[in-house]
């Protein structure tokens, strides 16, 4: 395999990366223009990267370390698509808060080529650097608003605890590269027959303990609640969306395509894994007073669910996992836009009572947080509903996952108590005061995410359907 | 017991030492200084491997550049490392049951090794006849191009945050600027003005 034809198939990423180095130049020599510029340039930069790689060519690159397929291809189209919505968000939202830097949209870009090189990873080193050039840009993401202490606060402990994962990342890559003698997976695969020896599991659960960190699963969750505090609000909202479909597809990948033959020992792992995040994330959200921090709990749950599909370790569990991904992707943005679109006397709205009333003064807003409530609590026909019926069908379905099923399900009935309160406190409650004309950015896309929430996610679920299958099958499961 | 078996077990041995003094040396200065040491052995280390390239490199890299950098940031940095050291005690159980741990995990891999041999799998590098500069220039373009470009943008990110976090923008800074300073003349730049007697200058 030649260059040109490794060239051909890394196309997307190789355009970011252009547009990344090339916006940087722009934005440093046009003065006031810059932002609106540069930001609008790296989404269309982003539209064109998801648009080349939906219609590229498949294969593998630099000798197996780079893969496109099916579902890496599915997860690319996401990840752009909400990296974008982010830069929208954020471009308007910087310019109020009076820190309008164009590094931001660069930056965001940086972060959305990590992901891609992530779900398109195929060795141990291609997901290490991957990993590592998404989190690096978003620690400065978080802490981009540098004369704000929580934000600093946030930017920093992500940071610690990152590196404190990558350790663990590496620690694992490197027992499974000295037992298997290859960092490619297809080669591991391959050096990996029957029970795995004692170095090869240790390597692998350091691996998913390092992978659990940068989805935020429990007990490797610490970290979300602070930093979606702290960041500003349109960087937890793509933290909270694009990173977390790279992460899940690339721990699929890694365990799918690097340890087919081990299938139960690494799906007991996730299961638990998933378990307790689903438990963590409904009994932490119960006692939050401020909205990220509840955003926050609600994330490490409905990570957990995702994981519950991969611990099915099927095709069908995967499919359930990728279209979970999507639907909870678009239900998160939703929610975040609201946030943004929300202000009183110039201050944002982010603690629960705040919300009072708010169906008398925003009744727009109120009924589009109603939907998304709704939806991520798990209301048929909302999209959350058919996200968790993927999931628990997958779940079902698998032998010995039976009990897992019914106690995510148990949870899922828990948590919603924090999304029915919300619903209570903005349709009982009395108002606290008038709030701000919400900004047309945020309004938009608040809107645009609950009317996908319902009913529009009813025709899209037959065009996502097949999608997912496909993409799932690239995993190699059966 | 050849020359080689002493030469690696001595520099082994000095290693070991020195790493475990840069966590207990008490004085921060003396831990870099362990560590530049640590360096050394390292880079002895890989001569004896025949990786003189890398011996080379580490010296050049982590000696002359890194350590000196930690070196500066340490003293220049004015941290009371008494008061970081205050909840050592505190946190001295959890972080016992943890490296404990991780020490039973790490013998429990050692005996895995030694057991079923993970040296066996690795393929012994081919002979080339080629110097160790050229072979690792050789994979570092092909083989490993794309990891070597895209560690170049991890590298990039590293720079564009810190100066995004870092840099302000002072008023009333003095620039150079070359076109206005040579385009001074003795009329802009100059003016002869009476001083009253007991008033001096004022702008």
């Amino acid at each position: 395999m030649g260059l040109d034809s490794a060239l051909t198939i890394a196309q997307p990423e190789l355009l970011l990366a252009a547009a990344a180095l090339g916006l940087l130049v722009v934005g440093a020599y046009s003065g006031r223009l810059a932002m609106t510029l540069v930001s609008w340039g790296a989404m269309l930069a982003l539209g064109a990267a998801a648009v080349l790689a939906a219609n590229g060519p498949l294969g593998q690159a630099f000798k197996g370390a780079f893969v496109s397929d099916g579902a890496s291809v599915f997860a690319k189209v996401i990840i752009y698509a909400a990296s974008g919505v982010a830069i929208f968000l954020g471009e308007r939202w910087l310019v109020r808060a009076g820190n309008a830097k164009f590094e931001y949209p660069v930056l965001v870009l940086l972060a959305a080529l990590g992901m891609g090189m992530m779900v398109s990873a195929g060795d141990l080193i291609s997901l290490y650097i991957g990993i590592e050039l998404q989190s690096l840009a978003l620690y400065v993401l978080c802490a981009f608003q540098r004369d704000d202490a929580r934000a600093s606060e946030a930017g920093l402990k992500y940071f610690v605890l990152g590196a404190l994962s990558s350790g663990l990342l590496l620690y694992g890559a490197s027992l499974i590269y000295g037992f298997a003698g290859s960092t490619r997976f297809a080669d591991i695969a391959g050096a990996v027959h029957g029970p795995a020896s004692m170095g090869i599991v240790f390597g692998l659960v350091f691996l998913i303990c390092g992978l659990a960190f940068k989805v935020s699963a429990a007990p490797f969750h610490m970290w979300t609640p602070d930093v979606y505090e702290g960041a500003p609000t349109p960087v937890t909202a793509l933290l909270s969306a694009a990173p977390k479909v790279a992460a899940m597809v690339l721990f699929a990948r890694v365990l799918a395509q690097a340890f087919p033959h081990d299938v139960p020992q690494w799906s007991q792992v996730v299961t638990a894994i998933a378990l307790i995040s689903v438990t963590v994330g409904a009994l932490g959200g119960l006692v939050q007073k401020n909205l990220k921090r509840l955003l926050a709990y609600s994330s490490i749950a409905n990570i957990g669910y995702a994981l519950l599909g991969l611990a099915s370790g099927s095709e069908a569990g995967l499919q359930a996992m990728l279209m979970f991904m999507v639907l909870y992707v678009i239900d998160v943005t939703g929610f975040f836009a609201c946030l943004l679109a929300l202000s009183r006397g110039g201050k944002p709205m982010e603690t629960l009572p705040s919300l009072a009333g708010l169906v008398r003064l925003r009744p727009g807003l109120a009924i589009a947080i109603t939907i998304l409530s709704l939806s991520v609590l798990g209301l048929p026909p909302l999209s959350g509903f058919w996200a968790k019926f993927y999931v628990f069908k997958a779940a079902v379905s698998t032998p010995g996952m039976e009990p897992a099923a019914v106690y995510g399900l148990v949870m899922s009935v828990a948590a919603a108590f924090y999304y029915l309160r919300i619903i209570k406190t903005m349709w009982f409650d009395a108002p606290e005061g008038e709030t701000d004309a919400p900004p047309l950015d945020a309004r938009l896309v608040a809107l645009g995410c609950a009317a996908f929430s319902f009913p529009l996610v009813i025709p899209a679920l037959a065009v996502l359907d097949p999608l997912a299958l496909a993409a799932a099958k690239a995993f190699g499961l059966a | 017991m050849d020359l080689q078996a002493i030469a690696f077990y001595t520099l082994a041995a000095i290693m070991l030492a020195a790493a475990g003094l840069v966590v207990t040396a008490r004085n921060p200065v003396h831990s870099v200084l362990f560590l530049i040491l640590a360096f050394f052995s390292g880079a002895g280390l890989f001569v004896l491997l025949g990786a003189e390239f890398l011996a080379m490199l580490l010296i050049v890299v982590y000696v002359g550049a890194v350590a000196v950098l930690f070196l500066f940031v340490v003293m220049m940095l004015d941290v009371d490392f008494v008061s970081l050291r205050s909840g050592f005690a505190q946190y001295m159980p959890v972080g016992l049951v943890v490296s404990g741990l991780l020490l039973v995990e790490m013998v429990m891999v050692s005996g895995a090794v030694a057991s079923s041999g993970a040296a066996a799998k690795v393929k012994a590098a081919a002979v080339t006849g080629r110097s160790n500069i050229e072979e690792i220039g050789r994979v570092l373009y092909t083989d490993y191009v794309y990891f070597f470009q895209a560690a170049g943008l991890v590298l990039l990110v590293a720079m564009i945050g810190a100066i995004v976090l870092t840099l302000r923008h002072k008023p009333g800074v003095r620039r150079q600027n070359i076109a206005d300073q040579t385009a001074r003349t003795r009329k802009s730049g100059l003016s002869i003005v009476k001083v009253a007697t007991g008033e001096g200058i004022s702008e």
